[in-house]
This record gives C-alpha cells, structure tokens and sequence, in this order.
C-alpha cells in the first residue's frame, strides 16, 4: 500500500512564534489517523497547510500525489473537509448547499442528483432537505456538512473537531460513519479531536501533536505499550504532561466567542 | 463560469429570503429623505436654488447602494470564518471566479435596494424629467454598487476580525458619502471642501445619476463614466488580488 498523505519536515511560524515545527508523518489509503494534543498545538494549522488554505515555509506535502502549494486544484479535487467552525449557508436549505457544492466541484448533474439523494438519505436528513439550514440542531448540521464533504466522492476526508458539542448519540453515529467509510469505500480519513475515548475506538493510528511536535505516533496498543499506560488518556498525559495550555486568544477566537454570544452554541 | 453564476444566485436568494435585512438597510436613507428633504426643503427653497427633495432623492439612493455595497463586501471577514466562504475557498475553483461570482452578486443587490430607494423616493415626491435615460441610471447605479463592493471586499479581505469596521465606517464610508455631491451643491463650496468632494469618485457617480434623471450634468456624462468604469476596474482588481491571498 501506498501512502496517500505524505508530510516531511512540516513548519510554519507566526510572527516568530513557531505553531507548526518539522512535522512528518504518512497516511496509508484508507486508514484512519487521528491528530491529538492539547489546545494550541498546531493540529488545525497542520489541516490548514494539507489543505491548501494556509502555506507552509517550509517543508513538502503529498495529498494524492500532489504538492497542495503548486497544485491546489488538484488537492482540492482529492478531499473533503469538516471544518472546525460551521461553513454552511444557513439561509439555504440543505439540498441548496448539497446541490451548490456539487456545481462548485464540476459533479455532473444527474450524478449529483443521485449522489445528493444517497448522502442525505445516508445521514438521515432526506426527509429535512427543502428545510432552511438555520432550522437544524447542531448536530443535524455537522451531518449534513459530512454529507456535503463527500458529494465529490474524495479520497481523503479530514475532519477538524467533528463531534465537540455534540451529545454521545449523534457522535456514535458519526462514527460508526466514517468507519464504515474507511472499511468499505476505501476513504482515508484524517481527524483532530479532544476526546480519548474517540480516538481510541475509532482510530488505526495516532500522532499526539505537543508543541508543534509530534511526540509520539503508532497504534494505541504500541502507544500504550511505550508509555506503560492502561488507557490512551493516561499515555496522553505521560506523553503532554498535565500542564494546563494558556495560548494568546487569535482573532479567529474573539470572533467566535462574538458569534457564541450573538448567536447562541451551534 | 458555472461557478461564479450560482454564487451570484446565491446572492440573490439570500436577499430575497432575508425581509428584515432588506427593510432595515431601507431604514436609514428613509430617515435621510424625510428629515433632509422636508426639513432643509424651506431654506433651500428660499435661498433661490430649487426643490431640494428633487435634489436630494438620487443622493439617498446611492446612500441605500452604497451602505449594502460595503456591508456585502465587509461580511467576507464573518464569512470566512463562520460560514459558508470558506467552503469556497477549498474548491476546485479559481479564487478570480469565486470573487466575480461573489461581488456581482452583492452589487446587484446593491443596485435593487437602490432600486426600491428610488421607487420610495418617487413616493416622497420626487420626479424624474427624463424617462428614456433611466437605462443610464441604471447602469450608474450598479457601477457604483460594484465599486463599492469592491472595496468592502478589498477591506473584508484585510482585516482580521471586526474590530476595524467602525473604524472603516467613520473614516472611509461616511466621508466617501458626506465629502459628496449627494446632501449638498457643488456650486460656492469653499474651497478645501470643493476640492474634497471634486476629489471623490462617488461625486462624478452621483452627477451621473442626477443627468441620468434629468438634471444638468456638471462634468459631462463621458466623465462620469470614464471616471467611474475605470474607478470599478481599478478597485475590482485589487479587491480580486486581496481576495485571492486569503489565508485562514
């Protein structure tokens, strides 16, 4: 098997503060590799650069062959994004935003129509389609937002802090999703979360990001095995210590604690 | 451009779906027309110079264009973080038909709430002498909507919360509106003024507006389009480059 995530000697610094600091590490087709650490440890700045939004200074990525610096659009082609913060159009119903996103990525249409059917049959929101983003529960939207991330049909998912703030069922079921998507359609799934418990279910591998760094990667039993942890909390905190992170709020953070108070938990 | 035409429709079915943001942005140029227009209407009226609601009316509906222009243009810092442009901006599109897309879309509807400004205006009193030119208007009123959206969307692209809107409202919008022909005459200006509001571009859209209506044109109907068309390719290149080198 080969990889289809490649990334050596990753960095990238703000204003001298380096948040990423020579991260390597490969993802094989169709496994699920899951980003832990603490607040502030460079994961999501990590998926920014895989994903073409943010350039690194240094350092070369692989996503399915391509350089997402020299080739984004065909990075773009390749994967499907859940962000960290919503990015739906709330104003539109939820098969607007599934049909918008097929026309962005050049899906052709009778194909989109019945890929948007499946989807949204899939995650249980066919019934709710001609509904009004705005209307849905958070976790209705963090299912649809899936749905839409995989109408182009990628091979690479990623997944920023996919189930933070959702209740235990609609996170089972997200789950039990994207294994399955990784068993039986081959998608190679990459996702950050706070939750050990997560992690240790649902994913083959783990990299724990400290600093920039990552100070450990392997399955959860080598994990385990390394640090002499019973669960991959306790090898967590071996590993990062237990040091509570205080990193400077960034603009991205005043604007969604302004959103958190205008408009109320997603 | 398949792309670019569903974000502009995008545009439009957001507007046409969104009552309450439609009529408050109406809220503002209503007040303008009203206390302006029928309050100063006596003196200016006795100072010899004319009708001043028939004055007034095409500088409140550019205030209508111009105030949603900027506010589409500025919602790209909201957007990109909690909302939908960031799907975007991971497409396999290109950024220049994203922001073509995006920027059409919130011009026109910019140039339909000017619309429905005017369609108020006529309600209030005011009279257009010269239908067959209203095409002209048109095509004034949108350019100045593009130009505008441009530069809310050059601002939106910059900045990195919404910490400098207030900033930008008082120190670029509301003197682009008030250092203009819109309230006022150009005519016995002293001299620092009249040289700020010949200065702004939005001065040379506005006396094209008015002729287009059926008043005398102060600069020549040619320079006001020149002026204006090559202010709209100018800003809408650069709003397009800064938008472009978004990161997240």
């Amino acid at each position: 098997m080969s990889a289809v995530i490649e990334v050596r000697d990753l960095v990238r610094t703000f204003d001298g503060f380096i948040a990423v600091d020579h991260i390597s590490f490969a993802v094989e087709a169709g496994r699920i590799f899951a980003f832990l650490g603490p607040n502030g440890a460079g994961k999501t700045t990590t998926i920014k650069m895989l994903t073409t939004v943010l350039a690194p200074n240094s350092g070369t990525i692989r996503i399915a062959g391509h350089d997402p610096v020299r080739e984004p659009r065909l990075v773009r082609r390749a994967f499907g994004i859940v962000f960290q913060d919503p990015s739906l159009d709330d104003e539109l119903t939820a098969y607007e935003n599934m049909e918008l996103h097929g026309v962005l990525y050049g899906v052709p249409r009778a194909e989109r129509k019945a890929r948007i059917a499946a989807l949204l049959n899939f995650v249980e929101l066919w019934e709710r389609r001609d509904d009004y983003v705005k209307r849905f529960s958070g976790g209705m939207k963090r299912r649809l937002e899936i749905a839409r991330a995989l109408l182009h049909q990628p091979q690479i998912l990623f997944l920023d802090e996919p189930t933070s703030g959702l209740d235990p069922q609609t996170r089972n079921h997200i789950w039990s999703f994207v294994r399955s998507l990784s068993r039986e359609e081959n998608v190679t799934v990459l996702f950050t979360t706070h939750y050990m418990d997560e992690a240790e279910r649902v994913a083959d591998e783990i990299a724990i990001v400290d600093h920039g760094r990552i100070v450990a990667e392997g399955t959860i039993p080598a994990l385990k095995r390394r640090t002499g942890a019973h669960s991959l909390e306790e090898a967590f905190i071996a590993l990062t210590g237990r040091d509570i992170r205080e990193d400077e709020a960034a603009p991205q953070d005043r604007l969604r604690v302004m959103r958190q108070v205008w408009r109320g938990r997603r | 451009m398949k792309a670019a035409a569903i974000l502009w429709l995008r545009q439009l079915k957001r507007y046409s779906r969104s009552r309450a943001r439609m009529v408050g942005a109406l809220g503002q140029p209503i007040l303008f027309l009203i206390s302006l227009g029928f309050g100063l209407g006596p003196t200016f009226a006795r100072a010899g110079a004319g009708d001043y609601l028939q004055f007034l009316a095409p500088g409140v509906i550019v205030m209508g264009i111009l105030f949603t222009a900027v506010f589409s243009g500025i919602e790209v810092i909201w957007d990109r973080q909690f909302g939908f442009l960031k799907e975007t901006l991971v497409a396999p599109v290109s950024r220049l038909e994203i922001v073509l897309g995006r920027t059409l879309g919130a011009a026109t509807v910019a140039l339909i709430q000017g619309v429905v400004v005017f369609f108020i205006c006529l309600l209030a009193g005011f009279r257009v002498t010269a239908a067959p030119l209203l095409p002209l208007a048109l095509i004034f009123m949108f350019l100045i909507a593009l130009v505008f959206t441009a530069i809310g969307t050059a601002i939106g692209s910059v900045l990195q919360d919404m910490q400098g809107f207030p900033l930008i409202m008082n120190f670029i919008v509301l003197p682009l509106f008030f250092f203009s022909n819109a309230l006022y005459p150009l005519r016995g200006l002293p001299g620092p003024l009249a040289a700020a509001v010949r200065f702004n571009p939005l001065t040379y859209g506005l006396d094209g507006v008015r002729s287009a209506f059926g008043r005398a044109s102060q600069f020549g109907v040619t320079t006001d389009l020149a002026v204006l068309g090559g202010l709209a390719a100018v800003v809408l290149a650069l709003g397009s480059y800064l938008f472009s080198r978004i990161e997240l």
